[in-house]
């Protein structure tokens, strides 16, 4: 029974313990993210991003640890397929994913030089890449007359505006439940681009889920291991039970 | 014929080496207390990590560059381009947080059972050496991934040294080699994270091994199953054979070979345990940002500090005492000095009775709030520091000293329970 006690102490203590660490970790100055629900399995959705990625991206952005062809064989995309519409710089086939920017001229021209987006994923979440490209807004006190509301005073300019079109800042007051009088902003809806806002939200999605699948190629794969594993030592666990139940027999 | 071939082998071998002798001294005659209950598993799953972390760091360093300007990007050819690199570079940043669960694990059944007192003072101050080499292993071998939390963590704690009065520039400079953080102070750690700390800690745990057969295993009960010579009625007697070495001196009793009975039980607790770290292995190998921080997914950046630099969560008791005092210097003193009391544990408590089960209810509900405390600080050590989270951390360190303080006092007149002369059934 004591023992029993102490068991359970000790497993409240730590469930208590990592609760209030994840909610502590959560917690701080958070910004409201969108849910990106990219299904890295969707292999459509992978080369529709990986295009829009070529075509608006890469310019800026190098995928310096990502292979081309380590990309079309995870994505799908036959070898002379690849070469022919989704290699626009005309490196090798087996090379890295880089762009010719020069990184000290790129610093000078936005503030500082554009990241590489091989990990941008693992770095930020998938959720933070979804909402982020779709919370430009009109500020022309900026450089490139955008702001973003996920990152504040950021240096890129709204590259898929012509897709989007445009939103603006909307603050306006709204009193919360202590009747106490706050400034809530929000995005209204975009003006002016080619994609209405649901085909909009499609594009970055497959944008997305493409960048989470870069940042970890082989998660799919990891996971689909990872079962075949748990079901080994699942199965090994209950033989291994058995096995020291009959040599402890002739102690007890 | 073949059997006979394999015993004069042997034989040739055992007249040259004692490895028959050794096998049965350690292993298959060794006597182990009967009940060992689920505490006991961690010794073993520590050795497991170890392994693990030894042989999953070979493979590693085959493709590791330990070099400011290719670490990182090393790296991510070995999760990328190298077969079967990612698990690889999985089992080994997960091993190492699972190794100080295990470690933490393996000490508090110390704790809780008394395994530290006399006659096993050694073997914990060999145990505690472990600990503070397995910190340092764990601190360098941080820094190798040169991710930015790598390198922001490893300026925060490096700069402690800092706080040591005259020398203190001088020795931090000393430890970089250089005057920040730099490739210099890359491939330092990666010669002692690979070749020096292994090595220390593999004499350190063969030693832990030899002290602890020398004394003997304590169990659950604190009652030594080790009997004065002729003490004992022959029926009552272990049924089994045990080496010369421990059946000449002692009469032994509720005891049981080592192996084969604890090796089959061990064998148990490495499934179980593999179960669990599988799992978090294959499907959150980032352990939720504790195993592998955010800002490590981003190279060292010198100019570009983390929003909130935290250590991993296994410094996070230490960091914790080491933040909530205002002045630098102090705060370092009180950080090693937490580590300093675990050394002297063996003469903070001054009880003979062993097990917390025939100890007062004082005893009891100082080792919990000990527990409980470690945890917090733990907690505490990931988090910003907040005025709140900073008062908590100073009880939480209050009590964490505490408990040796107020140990060295009640253990001397305790209030024990009587122990039994044997374990029962």
């Amino acid at each position: 029974m004591k023992k029993l006690i102490i068991a359970a102490t000790f497993g409240i203590l730590f469930s208590v313990t990592t609760l209030l660490s994840f909610t502590a970790v959560a917690s701080g100055p958070s910004i409201h993210l969108d849910k990106a629900n990219n299904d890295l399995s969707d292999k459509e959705s992978l080369k529709k991003g990986f295009k829009t990625y070529l075509n608006y991206c890469l310019g800026c952005h190098q995928l310096q640890y990502q292979r081309y062809n380590r990309t079309f064989d995870d994505l799908g995309i036959d070898k002379a397929d690849g070469i022919a519409n989704y290699m626009p710089t005309g490196d090798k086939v087996g090379g890295h994913i880089l762009n010719t920017m020069p990184e000290n001229e790129a610093a000078k021209w936005f503030g500082s030089a554009p990241p590489d987006l091989t990990l941008e994923a693992r770095l930020r979440s998938p959720d933070w890449i979804y909402t982020y490209l779709r919370s430009f807004y009109i500020d022309e006190s900026r450089p490139f007359d955008v702001n973003n509301t996920v990152f504040k005073d950021v240096g890129m300019p709204h590259v898929l505006q012509n897709l989007q079109g445009v939103s603006t800042l909307v603050v306006h007051k709204e009193l919360d439940e202590h009747g106490e009088e706050h400034e809530v902003s929000s995005l209204s809806p975009a003006m002016g681009g080619s994609l209405t806002a649901e085909e909009y939200d499609v594009v970055v999605r497959d944008l997305t889920n493409f960048l989470e699948y870069v940042g970890e190629p082989n998660k799919l794969e990891r996971k689909a291991i990872g079962y075949w594993v748990l079901a080994f030592l699942f199965f090994f666990f209950i033989i291994s039970y058995f096995l020291k139940k009959e040599y402890w027999k002739d102690v007890h | 014929m073949l059997m006979k071939l394999a015993t004069d082998f042997m034989g040739w071998i055992d007249k040259r080496l004692p490895v028959t002798d050794a096998w049965n001294k350690h292993l298959a005659q060794y006597p182990a207390p009967k009940n060992f209950n689920f505490w006991y598993f961690f010794g073993s799953l520590a050795m497991l990590v170890l392994v693990n972390q030894i042989v999953t760091g070979i493979w590693l360093t085959m493709n590791y560059e330990p070099s400011g300007d290719g670490a990182f990007a090393s790296v991510e050819y070995i999760m990328r381009d190298v077969d079967f690199g990612w698990l690889l570079r999985y089992m080994h940043s997960t091993g190492a947080s699972a190794f100080f669960v295990v470690v933490y694990m393996h000490m508090m059944r110390g704790l809780m059972y008394g395994s530290y007192q006399k006659p096993r003072e050694l073997l914990w101050i060999f145990g505690m050496l472990i600990f503070l080499v397995l910190m340092a292993e764990a601190f360098m071998g941080y820094l190798l991934p040169w991710g930015n939390m790598s390198y922001w963590g490893a300026q925060v704690i490096i700069s402690l040294f800092g706080a040591v009065p005259i020398i203190g520039d001088d020795l931090t400079l000393w430890i970089r080699g250089d005057y920040v953080i730099s490739g210099a102070t890359l491939n330092r750690f990666f010669a002692l994270h690979v070749i020096a700390m292994p090595l220390v800690l593999v004499v350190l745990v063969f030693l832990h091994i030899l002290a602890l057969h020398e004394v003997g295993s304590n169990n659950p009960e604190g009652i030594d199953i080790k009997k004065p010579k002729g003490s004992v009625k022959p029926e009552e007697l272990s049924k089994f054979t045990f080496h010369k070495q421990y059946s000449e001196k002692y009469d032994i009793v509720d005891a049981v070979p080592f192996h084969p009975y604890y090796s089959v039980k061990d064998i148990m607790g490495v499934a179980g345990f593999l179960f669990l770290f599988c799992w978090v292995m294959f499907f959150a190998p980032e352990g939720g940002g504790y195993f592998m921080e955010a800002p490590n997914f981003t190279p060292a950046n010198g100019l570009k500090t983390p929003e909130h630099i935290a250590p991993v969560w296994y410094f996070g008791p230490f960091y914790t005492i080491l933040r909530v005092v205002p002045d630098k210097l102090l705060g370092a003193v009180a950080m090693f000095g937490a580590i300093v009391m675990l050394f002297a544990l063996p003469w903070f408590d001054r009880g003979i009775v062993k097990s917390v089960r025939y100890r007062s209810k004082l005893h009891l509900v100082n080792l919990i709030q000990f527990a409980i405390c470690f945890v917090v600080l733990g907690a505490l050590g990931t988090m910003p520091a907040t005025p709140t989270a900073n008062l908590i951390g100073v009880i939480a360190s209050f009590g964490y000293f505490g408990f040796f303080i107020a140990l060295w006092f009640y253990s001397k007149n305790e209030n024990t329970k009587p122990v039994p002369e044997r374990i029962a059934d």
